[in-house]
């Protein structure tokens, strides 16, 4: 049987990990290869990798760390894969087929796309012609507001559409292999998962969904897999905190009986 | 297959392989190339090295595509599989999956709302439809596994 996903998520805003919060404040967390190597190391199930720079400039400005200082997210992705060994998801600033190539090329597994998608929805059947629909995870930027929901485009900025269950459904129909579902208005704020949007959400589609935005402690991820029939748990924020975090959290869930991995500790 | 032919010298492969009896690993979509025949985007035809079909998966309406780790069930012994005994989930995404013709040369299986063939082999030939260069620990244990066989 297959188990059920813990995905952290890291964020990268021009060469820096960051910690975000309503898609608008972000605080510093670090070199964004070490981090991956943790991660990697702490047994996670797979990685999703999001470049939310709002141009190509990345310096990590640290020239005592042994370690090349990367000026571009391409590079920094290539160097990325090499610390890992588990399946990583790219995305950021995706318009078109040959920067799909260029990321699966350079060691991402999967890629995801937002914008795009939403401006192009046919994009997302071309890509998944040529590359296959297992490597398209469309993400899903929701904000929701006294019961309203919102799908945003442009990193949270604009309003593209009213109705998330419809765009998931079309999503699936074009093409995507998995669909990530972003609370844009529970981002940072520890509060747990919007578990009615990942409802509607996942019992409308039949593909896997990933399910993201609000992760404040480990009972989040239960009431998801209790409430939801999400796929997937993933998270940024909780697990950049603590030493070996996602080993934590998955003997949290591994106890009581949840359907995930083992934890584990791996050194390679 | 059209566009392996023209990315990858097939017939070095095939002198390689079918004649020399060089051993290869296809993994995911390198296992499925290994059949005679897929049906994804319509019919293709496969290297025909190992006899078989690739057919969408049948998982009783768990959702497709199939991704994540999976444990896999092992049906006959081969060192390509060696010390995987317990520690075998592994990493999985796709939803085409072989179905091998000659159930002697199905070496695993693994279980998604029905079972598919995951691990084939026919002598120097080995296919394996998860990704072992994702699959952690046990995913190691395999490579080295079959650079052992290789040797």
């Amino acid at each position: 049987m297959k188990k059920n996903r813990m995905i952290p998520v890291l964020l990268l805003r021009n060469g820096w990990l960051v910690q975000s919060k309503g898609f608008q404040r972000y605080q510093n967390l670090g070199n964004p290869v070490w981090s991956v190597k943790r991660l990697s190391e702490w047994a996670s199930d797979e990685l999703i990798y999001i470049d939310i720079s709002s141009d190509d400039k990345h310096d990590l400005r640290r020239d005592d760390i042994g370690h090349p200082n990367r000026q571009s997210f391409l590079e920094i992705i290539e160097d990325v894969s090499k610390e890992t060994f588990m399946p990583i998801t790219v995305g950021g600033r995706i318009r078109t087929l040959k920067d799909i190539e260029m990321r699966l090329s350079l060691g991402a597994d999967k890629i995801t796309i937002n914008t795009q998608a939403l401006e192009d929805p046919p994009f997302i059947g071309q890509a998944a012609k040529e590359f296959g629909s297992q490597c398209m995870v469309v993400s899903v930027d929701v904000l929701q507001d006294s019961g309203n929901y919102q799908v945003l485009s442009h990193g949270g900025t604009r309003v593209m559409n009213e109705d998330p269950v419809a765009w998931a459904l079309e999503a699936q129909e074009r093409g995507a292999g998995e669909l990530f579902i972003n609370s844009v208005d529970r981002d940072g704020m520890q509060n747990g998962y919007d578990i009615e949007l990942l409802q509607k959400i996942s019992s409308a589609v039949s593909i896997p969904v990933i399910a993201c935005g609000g992760v404040g402690k480990w009972e989040h991820f239960a009431e998801a897999f209790d409430q939801t029939q999400v796929d997937a748990v993933a998270a940024a924020n909780i697990f950049h905190y603590m030493d070996q975090s996602v080993f934590h959290a998955k003997k949290f869930l591994f106890k009581k009986e949840y359907n995930v991995r083992p934890p584990d500790l791996i050194s390679i | 297959m059209e566009k392996i032919r023209s990315l990858l010298p097939v017939e070095e492969l095939e002198a390689e392989v079918l004649e020399k009896g060089k051993p290869i690993l296809g993994i995911c979509v390198g296992m499925q190339v290994l059949a005679d025949r897929g049906m994804e985007f319509g019919e293709h035809r496969g290297l025909g090295w190992i006899p078989g079909v690739v057919q969408r998966l049948e998982c009783s309406g768990y959702p497709l595509p199939h991704v994540g780790w999976n444990d896999i069930k092992i049906v006959k012994s081969t060192p390509l599989l060696k010390g995987l005994d317990t520690v075998k989930d592994f990493y999985f995404v796709h939803s085409f999956a072989m179905q091998t013709e000659e159930r002697g040369q199905v070496f695993a299986t693994a279980d998604y709302g029905g079972e598919f063939d995951c691990v084939v082999n026919r002598g120097n030939i080995f296919g394996v439809q998860f990704h072992p260069e994702k699959s952690q620990k046990a995913g190691l244990r395999l490579v080295q596994n079959f650079l052992e066989v290789a040797q």
